[in-house]
C-alpha cells in the first residue's frame, strides 16, 4: 500500500500548470472530470492527503477546494471528507483504488460545509458506513436544501448527482473505528468552526486530522461560535500530535504556528467586534470597519472576512 | 394584515420557488412574477410610486455576506404628523421561501418610521420596501442582494445554543431620552426562528417551525412599533425602530411566537436615558 503512484506523480508536477489554466479560464466550463485527476500525497504511512485549491467553489474547480484523503487499514480505508461535488469523490475514489484494493468501510465527514461533503455519493457502491457529527444530520436537514440549491446555481450541469448523504454513525464525544491493525480515533467538539466539528485522529503515525478547525493561509470561517473555536484552538494546542492536517491549505511542520496564527486573527475578531458592540456601533456599521488591515493577510479575505464580522457581531451582541 | 394571511401566500410562493430552475437565464422572470402574485396579494390594483425618496429608502448589502444574517435598515422620510405619516412599511424578499416577510405599523408617536433589523436570504433577490403612508400612497425601494454562495446558508450556526436561550430578551436606548424628540431603542429576541422548511428527504429529520409571530411595543400605553413577522428574520431577532418619549413612561415590547409562547420586557425611560 506504500508503493509510489506514478500517475499521482506525474500530476503532481502538473498539479502548478492546471492550476494557473483554472486560474485563466476563469468561469469557463470545466474540464471533464477524468481531466481533473486527482493529487493525493502519503504524507506518512497509510495516511494519503489531497491538498485543495486555496479557491472558493466554482464551476472551474467544482469544489476541489478542500483537503481530502483517506486512511488505509489492514482490512479496510476510511475516507475523510469527499469534496464539494460528485466528480471530486469519484476522482478521490479513483485515488483510493490506485493505490489499494481494500474495500472503503468508512467515509467520514468532519463537518457539514459543502466542500467536504457532496462528493459523498461517489462511495455509495462501496456500502460504506457514513460517519459524523451527532450534530451532523440536524445541520445537514438545515442547510441541505440551501447548499443543494447554491451548487446547482454556482457549477450547473457538472454537479449533478452531488447528493446529501447523511451519516449512518454518528459520534457524540469520541468513537473508534478499526480498519484492522489501525485504530482511528473520532472526537466530536463542541461549537467551533462549525456546530459539528469532527476530528480523527491516528495514533499509529500520530497524525491528528484536524480539517477545518485549522485554516492555513485561507481567512478561517466562523459559522459555529467564535469563542467557542478560541476554546477549541487552546485544547489543541494542549495536543502533542507528529503532524495535523489543515481543512484548507499545508498545515506542515508549522502547524503550531499556523494554529497561532488562527487564533490571533479570531482574538482580533474578538476584540474589534466586542469595542464595536461598546461603541453603538450598528452590525452594519462593523461590517464596514473591524479587521480590515487583516486583509494583506489572507487569502480569501474579500469572500469571507465580513461573514465573519457578521457572525461574531451576532455571538457577541448577546454577552454581558 | 394577518400572519395566517401571510404564510397562504408564502406556502404557494415557496411552492412555485421551488420549481423554479437552478441556473441560467429563466432565473429573472419566475423572480418578476412571484413580485406580480405577491403585489396583487397584499395591494391590488393601488398604484405604487417608485420615485420614493422623500418617503422611503433601503440599506441593503449588495452581496449578503451571511445568508443568515443579512442587516436591512429602512429610513423613512416623513415627519410623523398625525396629518400624514408613514402607517405601515411591508418587506419583500422576492425569492425567499415567504416573500411577505414582515409588516411593521407605525403611529405618529413613532416619531419616525424608520426600521433596522436582519433577514435571511436564500437567493439573489430583489429586497423592497414599501411604505404606506396614512392618506394611503404607496412607495417602494429596491435593493437587489445577491446571496452569498459557498457554506453560506440562512440557517443558524449554533441551533443547541439557540434553543437553550429561548426568550430571553434586551430592550434598550440607544441614546440619551429627550422629551419630544424621537429616540432609537433596540429591541433584541433570543429565539431560533426555524422556518420548519428544512427537511431533508434523506434525513428525514427536520426543525419543526417555531418563530416568532408578533411584536408589540408601546411607550406609556400607546402603541409605537407592532410587527407581524415570520421565518424570514434571522435568529435572535433584532430591531432598531424609534418612539418620542415625554417625561417619564414605560416602553414595552410583548412578543409572541408560533407555539403562542408569550415573552415581555419592559424599561422605565427618563430624561437622561434608560434604566431597567
Amino acid at each position: 500500500m506504500n508503493r509510489p503512484n506514478r500517475k499521482s506523480a506525474a500530476l503532481f508536477r502538473l498539479g502548478p500548470v492546471l492550476l494557473a489554466l483554472a486560474c485563466l479560464s476563469g468561469p469557463a466550463p470545466a474540464a471533464p472530470a477524468d481531466e481533473l485527476a486527482l493529487e493525493v500525497r502519503e504524507i506518512a504511512p497509510g495516511i494519503f492527503v489531497h491538498p485543495g485549491r486555496q479557491e472558493d467553489s466554482s464551476a472551474a474547480n467544482l469544489g476541489d477546494i478542500a483537503n481530502l484523503g483517506f486512511v488505509v487499514g489492514g482490512r479496510c480505508v476510511a475516507v475523510i471528507d469527499t469534496g464539494g461535488s460528485l466528480a471530486v469523490g469519484r476522482e478521490l475514489r479513483e485515488a483510493v483504488r490506485r493505490v489499494t484494493p481494500l474495500p472503503v468501510c468508512y467515509v467520514i465527514n468532519t463537518h457539514v460545509h459543502p466542500d467536504h461533503i457532496f462528493g459523498n455519493a461517489a462511495f455509495a457502491a462501496d456500502a460504506p458506513v457514513y460517519v459524523g457529527h451527532q450534530r451532523l444530520p440536524a445541520a445537514l436537514a438545515a442547510r441541505g436544501r440551501n447548499y443543494r440549491h447554491a451548487l446547482e446555481r454556482d457549477m450547473g450541469e457538472p454537479a449533478a448527482g452531488s447528493e446529501i448523504v447523511p451519516p449512518t454513525l454518528t459520534v457524540r464525544d469520541t468513537l473508534d473505528l478499526d480498519l484492522g491493525d489501525r485504530v482511528l480515533q473520532l472526537r466530536a467538539w463542541p461549537t467551533a468552526h462549525t456546530d459539528n466539528d469532527l476530528t480523527v485522529f491516528d495514533p499509529r503515525t500520530g497524525t491528528l486530522w484536524l480539517s477545518d478547525l485549522l485554516f492555513v493561509r485561507r481567512i478561517p470561517v466562523v459559522d459555529g461560535s467564535l469563542k467557542g473555536w478560541l476554546v477549541a484552538i487552546e485544547e489543541m494546542q494542549r495536543l502533542q500530535p507528529k503532524r495535523v492536517i489543515a481543512g484548507h491549505g499545508e498545515a506542515g511542520a508549522a502547524w503550531r504556528e499556523a494554529l497561532a496564527e488562527q487564533a490571533r486573527y479570531l482574538n482580533l475578531l474578538l476584540a474589534e467586534v466586542r469595542q464595536a458592540i461598546r461603541e453603538k456601533k450598528t452590525l452594519q456599521q462593523a461590517v464596514d470597519t473591524v479587521g480590515l488591515a487583516e486583509r494583506e493577510r489572507w487569502l480569501l479575505f474579500d469572500g469571507f472576512h465580513r461573514r465573519n464580522v457578521t457572525a461574531a457581531y451576532a455571538e457577541l451582541e448577546w454577552e454581558d | 394584515m394577518s400572519v395566517r394571511r401571510s404564510l397562504g401566500a408564502a406556502a404557494i410562493l415557496a411552492m412555485v420557488a421551488l420549481h423554479v430552475p437552478a441556473a441560467g437565464a429563466a432565473e429573472a422572470e419566475p423572480a418578476a412574477d412571484i413580485w406580480h402574485m405577491v403585489r396583487t396579494s397584499l395591494f391590488g390594483n393601488r398604484p405604487i410610486s417608485e420615485q420614493s425618496e422623500g418617503v422611503v429608502e433601503l440599506d441593503a448589502p449588495a452581496r449578503a455576506e451571511d445568508a443568515a444574517t443579512v442587516p436591512i435598515a429602512i429610513r423613512t422620510k416623513l415627519p410623523q404628523n398625525p396629518e400624514r405619516y408613514v402607517r405601515r412599511i411591508y418587506l419583500v424578499i422576492d425569492r425567499n421561501p415567504s416573500p411577505v416577510g414582515a409588516t411593521f405599523t407605525f403611529t405618529p408617536e413613532s416619531g419616525r418610521a424608520d426600521l433596522e433589523t436582519r433577514v435571511r436570504i436564500e437567493e439573489y433577490t430583489n429586497v423592497r420596501a414599501i411604505a404606506e403612508v396614512s392618506d394611503g400612497s404607496l412607495y417602494m425601494a429596491t435593493r437587489y442582494v445577491k446571496a452569498s454562495g459557498g457554506c453560506s446558508a440562512p440557517a443558524g450556526k449554533d441551533q443547541a445554543a439557540a434553543a437553550a436561550r429561548l426568550g430571553k430578551m434586551k430592550l434598550k436606548l440607544d441614546e440619551a431620552a429627550v422629551p419630544g424628540k424621537p429616540v432609537q431603542a433596540q429591541l433584541m429576541i433570543s429565539h431560533p426562528n426555524n422556518s420548519g422548511m428544512a427537511m431533508d428527504q434523506l434525513t428525514r429529520l427536520y426543525t419543526p417551525p417555531h418563530f416568532v409571530r408578533r411584536i408589540e411595543v408601546t411607550y406609556a400605553g400607546r402603541p409605537v412599533l407592532t410587527a407581524e413577522v415570520d421565518f424570514t428574520i434571522s435568529e435572535n431577532p433584532n430591531f432598531r425602530f424609534y418612539f418620542v418619549p415625554r417625561g417619564e413612561g414605560e416602553l414595552k415590547a410583548e412578543v409572541v411566537d408560533t407555539d403562542d409562547l408569550k415573552f415581555e420586557s419592559s424599561i422605565a425611560v427618563r430624561r437622561e436615558g434608560a434604566g431597567s
